[in-house]
């Protein structure tokens, strides 16, 4: 096997190291080494093709699926999954498969840009804080605990209320609300992310390993980006495809209460509690896009797991 | 005394650690970790530094580093004041002073690779440039310390105690530094790899001309490195001697039981054990005059009004003690 020698086998002799033969062939790229690492986690990789085959669906969907999302046929109102419709129908008689594949659009590119909000301010607010320390630090954690004391929905209301008439002007429509969405979920899902950041960056900076850079003249950004940084990430990013859940959900909150994307545009969350009061008569309008958010959450979370082991070198593959 | 200065000049360096608390952080404690040491390094040499566990001696090499900024005393690197020094004159003094970690596992980056590791100093210090110049140099640099170019691109954790410790020691002669602060490194291997790492850093130390402030709470694996050897106790420096005459003929009552506990090859021979009784004192609070009057078999009454000072008993001999020195 060659680039997968376990440790052991390069032990430390008396004068000569022993064992040099058994060092076969050359090693693999980074790259390589992390993929062989993803591979091992079968959940992730069985994640990556679940994901892989929703993002294909709402891509390519509509060029093979070519019923009209917004059709109204009252005459097959509420009808389980069959040839014509496999999804069904909603309430108004329009084909859910259409729906799906556009909501699905809308649903994961808002988890997934909110997500990424969040990640970013996160991040840098709790490298920032954990870097500088003293007042620098005890403002931005003044900051991150305002930000935590505020009740959230009404504050994600108030702000989608004020803000959705420019940005609609500016943006039109659907972009300006998305642009609005992403901007306030993230904004608001950042403080966790922040703290552990924060938290991280504090135990790291008294490894000795950080010191040793110091010691070799290290900037302030190098010290960041390649050695606090790089080891801070796991758990930063088992965190981030948490909020790629929470935006998801907490989009469809929005979308519930009037103040997300307008009624007749289809996401899953909507879609989910339009589908609230026919549970008993047509279980199928909420199951599907329920399914598809427990999917797209799940095969997430495990590619989360599996990346953070991959991008982990000491995990030995 | 000396017609040129020596590498290393160190001057009343104190360093206080304040406790604070109550309201409006009051300082309501402060640990003299370091209290008013004086030091000198000469060219060439390896002066040890010993001491229990909690006596100061690896804050005074992170002081001397610049790693830790000392509350007060000065540091002067062949002549220069560079206690205060930063920015650019600080990034040129890191070329002149390197470092050794005592902990092989924590003082590697686990993400990065030993080429990554020894080859980062080069990068900041544009010591060597292109992916193939650096490369060559790193290799260069552990065949020094005795491991193989095929090691380039593994990771810290594929390597045993003693080979990380010779990465350290690679990353650190990268940037071809004068003074290296070896802080206990290598008190966490085990005695045959110690001994290989010590016979390696003597080797380097005749190649490159190098200056050792060797930190350790081993006093065999001391005497048998160091130039002169200096005793620490409690934040202070008790006894400054020559090697082979602080072994022989140590003055200072602590130094005496320092070296009652180093065992004798010879099962047939005895020491007479000189045990101290009690704890060290407090930090926090540490007793009046002599720091180590509370456990000395020799204290006077004077001891506890007035701090003994390093006084030199006999050339090159410095002992702080009223009763013996």
């Amino acid at each position: 096997m060659p680039g997968s020698t376990p440790a052991s086998l390069i032990a430390e002799g008396p004068e000569v190291f022993r064992a040099p033969e058994l060092v076969a062939g050359p090693r693999l790229s980074l790259r390589r080494q992390a993929w062989r690492r993803f591979r091992k986690h079968t959940l992730a990789v069985a994640s990556l093709f679940i994901l892989g085959f929703l993002v294909l669906g709402v891509v390519v969907g509509p060029l093979l699926w070519r019923v009209p999302m917004g059709a109204i046929d009252l005459s097959a109102m509420l009808q389980g999954p069959l040839l014509d419709h496999p999804f069904g129908t909603n309430g108004l008689g329009q084909d859910l498969l259409a729906r799906m594949i556009f909501g699905g659009r809308i649903s994961l590119a808002v988890g997934v840009a909110a997500m990424a909000v969040a990640v970013g301010i996160g991040v840098a607010v709790g490298a920032i804080a954990g870097m500088a320390s003293g007042r620098v630090d005890a403002a931005l954690m003044w900051l991150t605990d305002l930000f935590l004391a505020l009740p959230q929905l009404p504050l994600l209301l108030l702000l989608m209320y004020l803000f959705r008439g420019a940005l609609r002007a500016a943006f039109g429509d659907e972009g300006g609300i998305f642009l609005l969405i992403v901007v306030v979920i993230g904004g608001l899902r950042w403080m966790s992310l922040a703290r552990l950041v924060r938290a991280q960056f504090l135990s790291l900076r008294e490894k000795e390993f950080i010191e040793a850079a110091r010691a070799l003249g290290a900037s302030r950004a190098r010290l960041m980006l390649r050695h606090l940084l790089p080891n801070a990430l796991g758990p930063v990013i088992v965190a981030g495809t948490i909020e790629v859940a929470n935006a998801i959900i907490i989009e469809s909150t929005l979308s519930f209460l009037g103040l997300g994307f307008p009624p007749d545009v289809p996401t899953w969350g909507h879609m989910l509690y339009d589908a609230q009061q026919y549970l008993d008569s047509a279980p199928h309008w909420a199951l599907i896009p329920g399914a598809a958010i427990f999917l797209s959450v799940l095969s997430i979370n495990f590619i989360g797991d599996g990346l953070r082991d991959a991008l982990d070198p000491r995990r030995v593959i | 005394m000396n017609a040129a200065p020596p590498l290393l000049a160190v001057r009343g360096l104190s360093k206080h650690y304040s406790v604070t608390g109550g309201f409006l952080a009051r300082e309501i404690a402060r640990v003299h970790a370091v209290d008013d040491i004086n030091l000198d390094i000469e060219r060439g040499e390896t002066l040890g530094l010993v001491g229990e566990s909690g006596c100061g001696k690896s804050t005074t090499g992170r002081c001397i580093m610049r790693l830790i900024e000392p509350s007060a005393g000065t540091i002067s690197f062949e002549g220069r004041d560079v206690t205060h020094i930063d920015g650019e004159d600080l990034r040129r003094l890191r070329r002149d002073m390197q470092i050794i970690f005592q902990d092989p596992f924590a003082s590697l980056n686990p993400r990065h690779t030993v080429a990554g590791i020894v080859g980062e100093a080069l990068v900041i210090h544009r010591l060597a440039t292109g992916r193939r110049q650096i490369e060559e140099r790193v290799v260069q640099l552990l065949e020094t310390v005795g491991l193989r170019s095929d090691h380039l691109n593994r990771f810290p954790h594929e390597f045993s105690g003693g080979q990380r410790q010779r990465i350290g020691i690679a990353r650190a002669l990268a940037v071809e530094p004068k003074l290296l602060v070896c802080d206990e490194a290598v008190s966490a291997l085990d005695v045959s790899v110690q001994a290989q790492v010590i016979n390696l850093l003597e080797d380097l130390q005749d190649k490159f001309a190098l200056t050792y402030l060797f930190i350790a709470h081993d006093l065999s694996v001391v005497e048998h490195i160091s130039t002169r050897v200096a005793v620490m106790y409690l934040g202070r420096i008790v006894e400054v001697a020559p090697a082979r005459a602080l072994y022989d003929n140590p003055r200072h009552p602590y130094t005496k039981a320092l070296l009652s506990t180093v065992p004798i090859p010879d099962p047939k021979l005895k020491r007479k054990r000189l045990v101290l009784t009690g704890e060290p004192p407090n930090p926090f609070n540490p007793p009046p005059g002599c720091h180590f009057r509370t456990r000395c078999p020799l204290a006077e009454p004077r001891c506890a009004e007035i701090a003994p000072a390093l006084l030199e008993t006999m050339p090159g001999h410095m002992v702080a003690c009223h009763v013996t020195g």
